[in-house]
């Protein structure tokens, strides 16, 4: 089996990789219908919670105080980890983290590896490695599977292949069967549960990813629902886990909020179906285990964010989707047209934060409306709207803004920046618009009115605006004005006095 | 004390109508709004597409001419929310922060300035139509006004509330996203006026004539009936028709 290249290359622009998304019907439909289930799951599971926006607030306040304090809680997992037994390796770029599993693999001898749960193998690549030295990698994720069988990369953090419908699943496995398989999702979960058996009995390595990392025993937790990453620890006799350095929460309490909230926001379960805690390789009492256990903490770009104080906290993501299933953007363009390993909102941002290239990455911080519902639906509060507009200026004041833009803009300011410009302008406006405006609107597909009026009619400025109205207006409404109500009055004096001692107590008061 | 209008510059050019509605309404309860002439736009398309320092040329004109007021209203939720952006646009402007501060102090959206701060939420207005409402994300999400213009709708007689399926979905404005990310935008836009049609409802209303302008953009490309207000207009005409 060949490594998880996707076919052919893909556009350079996020724009021309959202084009060929939308003129996908099948993927528009199978994306919209998946993102719809998992964000009504959310939302029942956040009512049935019942006090959802303070575990919100105190899982944020978890992954501000780990992140604020990683060296020192790195270290106490990396310590206790080692106590355990476990080999520790770090990792600091994508390079260095294929060579310690390549060394491993070597050493070993390891013909095949099991994989699952693990976006960051994703970001390394690492199957196409594994392949260039002989090793099949093959994944047990159902999705991933999947995926892996078209040759193509995660569309979605959770949901890998959620861009695929149970038709295109079938013709697919249909081919790894040798024979047609009927489009039942029981047929094909019970084709390819027979098929992985196989493949966990063989492997030598299991290869995992890791939700969380708990620094006072240097453990590992795994969410599933599927029971492979259970066989991948458990089955083959080395073991290796490559996580991201911000994994780690300091203890199990913490875990307690984290396994409350990564479910919900991911699928709106309660709780994942397994969620295994791994302390150490196979002790000897132990019935099974690896007898080696290797984990590999990789950086790759994420302590590049550590002090920035505008993208710092997107150390703080649990990797849940929750952005991705509210994202209005998303559900049109699915995660291919993102281009990286992570898509939607936080792949927007995490992208081009973690890349040290970044100019190849910035254009996709243009993809988004900045409506804020990612924001809204993260479990740990990130601001991811607003991460976008940092990444926008960036890019600008690192002169790197497009040049027609900046043109514009600049016009903008000149313009906006004096009301007797601003007032020059419109009449100016006026006067231009009467060429092409017809019945109030504008239908003429002119420069930048190519996009717009494609699916719309624009407005026109009104023949008399706000400000030349106002002067007549004014003096009718002062004629008729009401007395206003002595309640009223005392309601928006108060309102004044409020703001007065909000001032004076110097930002206190703010509730949780 | 001195309550003072910001007309948003897309109302006071293309919408002059709203802002009008604006002063009628509020001068029926003896709120007599003033309109300071140096005011142009809050610079949000710039501050969004990550031009700060033209953002803050633009945004220099608010803080000027709402100076001495008292409160500020607006038409627009994600206008007055670009006021809510201005300490941190003014964050090393020791001159210019305090003043920033202040002014996101006292600046109200319309409907948010009704119900809290004057405490009205039953105008007197009749609508005998059918009427759904979509809330727009910066006013709803990012202010947090989400109650009150249901609070208004709810006291209007005859007027019958429609549920919008997936009412809290970007309509695909997003400013310049709509003229970058065209197409895009255009299938945001298309979904939305899709469930419009399905709840069959006469009326769109909003607290945002961006949103509003690009909704009934697409509602006038397709050849759709459905007319497309802002609350305040709504009001005024329902308090007119009593």
């Amino acid at each position: 089996m060949s490594g998880g290249a996707a076919t052919g290359t893909k556009p350079a622009t996020v724009k021309a990789r959202a084009d060929l998304a939308l003129n996908d019907e099948f993927l528009r439909k199978a994306v919209k219908y998946t993102t719809e289930k998992l964000r009504s799951g959310k939302k029942t599971a956040m009512e049935q919670h019942g006090n959802w926006e303070e575990w919100r607030e105190r899982g944020r306040q978890i992954r501000l105080h780990t992140i604020a304090h990683l060296d020192y809680y790195l270290n106490l997992f990396a310590n206790n980890a080692r106590a355990n037994g476990v080999h520790v390796h770090f990792a600091e770029s994508d390079a260095d983290a294929v060579r310690i599993s390549l060394e491993i693999a070597r050493r070993v001898e390891a013909k095949s590896v099991v994989k699952s749960k693990s976006m960051v193998t994703e970001e390394l690549h690492l199957n196409h490695a594994l392949d260039s030295i002989g090793v099949e990698a093959i994944e047990t994720d159902l999705g991933e599977y999947i995926i892996q069988l078209a040759g193509e990369t995660p569309s979605h953090i959770i949901i890998p292949a959620i861009h695929k419908n149970r038709y295109q699943v079938a013709d697919l496995l249909s081919e790894q069967a040798g024979e047609k398989l009927a489009p039942d999702t029981k047929i094909l979960a019970g084709f390819v549960r027979k098929k992985l058996r196989e493949k966990f009995l063989e492997a030598d390595i299991g290869m995992t990813g890791c939700n969380f990392a708990i620094a006072e025993t240097g453990s590992m937790v795994l969410f599933e629902n599927e029971g492979n990453a259970r066989m991948v620890t458990t089955v083959p006799r080395t073991q290796i886990t490559l996580m991201g350095m911000e994994r780690i929460i300091p203890s199990w309490a913490d875990l307690e909020v984290m396994a409350t909230l990564l479910p919900r926001s991911a699928t709106g379960q309660k709780l994942t179906v397994y969620m295994s805690g791994i302390t150490g390789p196979r002790r000897e009492a132990d019935g099974d285990g690896p007898e080696e256990m290797h984990i590999v903490i990789v950086d790759n770009g994420r302590s590049l964010q550590l002090g920035d104080p505008e993208f710092q906290e997107l150390l703080n993501c649990i990797r849940c989707g929750a952005c991705l299933n509210v994202c209005p953007v998303y559900r049109h363009i699915g995660g291919h047209a993102y281009g990286g390993t992570y898509s939607g909102p936080i792949g927007a941002v995490l992208t081009p934060a973690l890349k040290k290239n970044v100019a190849e990455w910035d254009d996709i911080a243009n993809a988004s409306s900045l409506c804020g519902a990612c924001s809204e639906a993260c479990p740990v509060k990130i601001p991811l709207h607003d991460m976008l507009v940092y990444l926008r200026r960036r890019k600008v004041e690192a002169g790197r803004g497009n040049a027609v833009e900046t043109a514009g803009m600049k016009g903008f300011a000149a313009v906006m920046g004096k009301a007797g410009r601003y007032k020059a302008a419109l009449k100016l406006g006026r006067i231009g618009q009467k060429l092409v405006v017809r019945d109030g609107g504008i239908k003429a597909k002119l420069g930048p009115l190519k996009g717009w009026n494609t699916y719309r009619i624009a407005p026109s400025i009104a023949k008399e605006t706000f400000r030349e109205r106002w002067t007549t207006l004014d003096q009718e409404i002062r004629a008729g004005l009401a007395e206003m109500a002595p309640d009223m009055k005392a309601r928006m004096e108060q309102k004044l006095k409020e703001r007065g001692t909000k001032g004076k107590e110097g930002g206190h008061g703010h509730g949780g | 004390m001195k309550v003072s209008m910001f007309v948003t510059c897309l109302s006071d050019a293309v919408f002059p109508r709203v802002g009008e509605a604006m002063v009628r309404l509020l001068a029926r309860y003896g709120v007599k709004l003033d309109f300071p002439p140096s005011q142009t736009c809050c610079g949000q398309p710039a501050y969004n597409s990550g031009y700060w320092e033209e953002a803050r040329t633009s945004g220099k004109t608010l803080l000027q001419a709402f100076e001495d007021s008292d409160f500020v209203i607006s038409p627009s939720g994600s206008c007055t929310h670009m006021i809510h952006n201005y300490p941190k646009l003014f964050e090393n402007d020791p001159v210019w922060l305090p003043r920033a501060k202040a002014l996101q102090e006292k600046s109200y959206e319309f409907a948010q300035f009704f119900v809290q701060v004057l405490g009205v939420t039953d105008v007197g207005a009749v609508f005998p139509h059918k009427v759904t409402y979509h809330p727009s994300c910066h006013g709803s999400r990012l202010l947090g006004v989400k109650d009150e213009p249901i609070a208004l709708m709810e006291q209007v007689k005859g007027l019958e509330l429609v549920p919008l399926p997936f009412a809290e979905d970007c309509c695909g404005f997003g400013g310049t996203f709509a003229v970058k990310m065209a197409d895009i935008s255009g299938a945001m836009v298309t979904e939305k006026v899709d469930h419009i049609k399905e709840t069959e409802a006469e009326v769109l209303v909003g607290l945002d004539m961006a949103c509003l302008m690009n909704i009934g953009g697409n509602l006038r490309h397709r050849g759709e009936k459905v007319r497309v207000m802002h609350l305040a207009e709504l009001l005024e005409e329902g308090v007119k028709l009593a």
